[in-house]
């Protein structure tokens, strides 16, 4: 058995095996979160699909691919929007040399 | 999300790869299937095509040699005539390819019928079909035209090498003589398809970009953009097949099915004629070879529109595709997105 499996996706609403009532409180929060609103779809999609890189998590990276592709992502945009979650990222690691930089003034003469 | 196991089925041209009935899934929300008038006679006059796209549910080519005869176009144009129907919808193949083709246009635009024409725009290069802008413009046909993107890349990848420059070209010559152009009253609408295994998306959200995409980039205009989804049949099911898609594209279409587009289906106001003649609920199902309802006239020959006014529509799990998410349609979307 592999850790991620493409078959597992589907297989999402299992979860509400057990305390199918939490399932359904978030099954309803997360789709109300994905709806048209002040944001439109596409945007909420490369949103989506930023944050999936950020999380590393293959199945949101599947999901959002497609929910990009059917809210008329090009890749060119998909693209763009993995660069930020990726300079995000980089930039969130880069910033922490400065506790590196604090941790050593500290200690030094 | 129900999970989808899939059934045989001895038809291999149509994917089996759902467990779910369509006629039942109908009934599960109440709903009948019923035509509910003659008002479109859509016309396949031929699977020969100067293009073989990728997706093309028809399998056409310029291998292809089926192609309607006089004898049959004249057939369509009597019930034209005899039933007053108000449009015709002329497919193929490239149907321009028809012999008849010019015959069939004028005649029924003599007769006071509107004129819709599936053009691929490219066949306007081909020879002796140069002068098809000023031939559409002069009988004031409306032009259907497909673009599945606004880039090179994802046109050519589905539709053939060196196409997407083509239809640029061909775009612009549409609108050189007033297709496309709001005052002019010439109709130019393109037709949106995934170039994948995805559903399309919301119509008014990528007619936007496809607007702003092609008067920025290309000077391009055009009326309307009409999404349509692939249909899992011949040529694309093939391509499902053999990029291990097949599965979860059906599951998709049939997890998205959306009961309010039933109502818009292009079944209901329309009967598909193929190259022999032959009768069918739509294009979808003459390349299936699923004729119409075995209590019907069969031909064009012995059509009547009051039989088929309120006919059953004939289904299959091809079905799924009409009746996702927004619906799909020869006009594309049916309904506001599930």
């Amino acid at each position: 058995m592999a850790y991620y499996e493409e078959e597992d996706l589907p297989r999402f609403s299992e979860i509400a095996k057990h305390r199918p009532d939490l399932f359904e409180k978030f099954m309803a929060w997360y789709q109300a979160c994905q709806e048209e609103g002040a944001l439109s779809r596409r945007e909420k999609a490369l949103i989506g699909l930023a944050v999936a890189h950020a999380l590393q998590c293959p199945y949101c990276i599947d999901a959002f691919s497609q929910s990009c592709l059917e809210a008329g992502s090009n890749m060119d945009q998909m693209t763009e929007a993995i660069h930020m979650a990726s300079a995000l990222r980089g930039g969130a690691a880069l910033i922490h040399g400065l506790q590196a930089h604090n941790s050593v003034k500290k200690v030094s003469m | 999300m129900p999970t989808v196991l899939p059934i045989l089925q001895t038809d291999v041209r149509v994917s089996p790869r759902t467990n779910v009935d369509f006629d039942e899934k109908l009934a599960t929300h109440g709903v009948e299937l019923r035509a509910a008038a003659v008002d479109i006679l859509q016309v396949n006059v031929g699977k020969l095509c100067n293009q073989a796209c990728k997706h093309c549910h028809v399998d056409a080519s310029p291998k292809r040699t089926e192609i309607m005869t006089r004898e049959t176009a004249e057939a369509v144009i009597d019930a034209v005539r005899r039933f007053r129907i108000p449009t015709l919808d002329i497919t193929g193949g490239a149907p321009e390819l028809n012999p008849s083709f010019l015959y069939l246009v004028t005649a029924a635009r003599n007769l006071g019928a509107h004129v819709i024409v599936r053009h691929n725009l490219t066949v306007m290069f081909e020879p002796d079909q140069e002068s098809l802008p000023e031939f559409f413009r002069d009988h004031e046909v409306e032009v259907v035209s497909s673009l599945p993107y606004f880039l090179e890349e994802q046109t050519d990848s589905q539709r053939g090498p060196g196409v997407f420059s083509k239809s640029i070209a061909a775009l612009r010559r549409l609108n050189a003589v007033g297709y496309g152009i709001d005052e002019s009253g010439l109709i130019l609408n393109l037709v949106y398809n995934p170039v994948g295994a995805f559903l399309p998306p919301a119509q008014e959200a990528i007619e936007r970009d496809f607007k702003r995409e092609l008067i920025t980039r290309y000077g391009i205009f055009f009326n309307q953009l009409f999404t349509i989804t692939n249909m899992p049949i011949n040529r694309f099911l093939d391509y499902l097949r053999r990029s291990g898609n097949e599965e979860r594209y059906i599951r998709k279409l049939v997890e998205a099915f959306n009961p309010s587009t039933v109502d818009g289906l292009m079944c209901r106001n329309l009967v598909s004629v193929d190259w022999t003649g032959r009768l069918y609920d739509c294009d979808f199902n003459q390349m299936l070879e699923l004729g119409v309802a075995p209590e019907l006239p069969e031909t064009i020959a012995d059509f009547d529109p009051a039989r088929f006014a309120r006919r059953r529509i004939m289904t299959g799990p091809h079905c799924f595709g009409c009746t996702a998410g927004a619906g799909s349609s020869c006009g594309g979307a049916v309904a506001g997105s599930n």
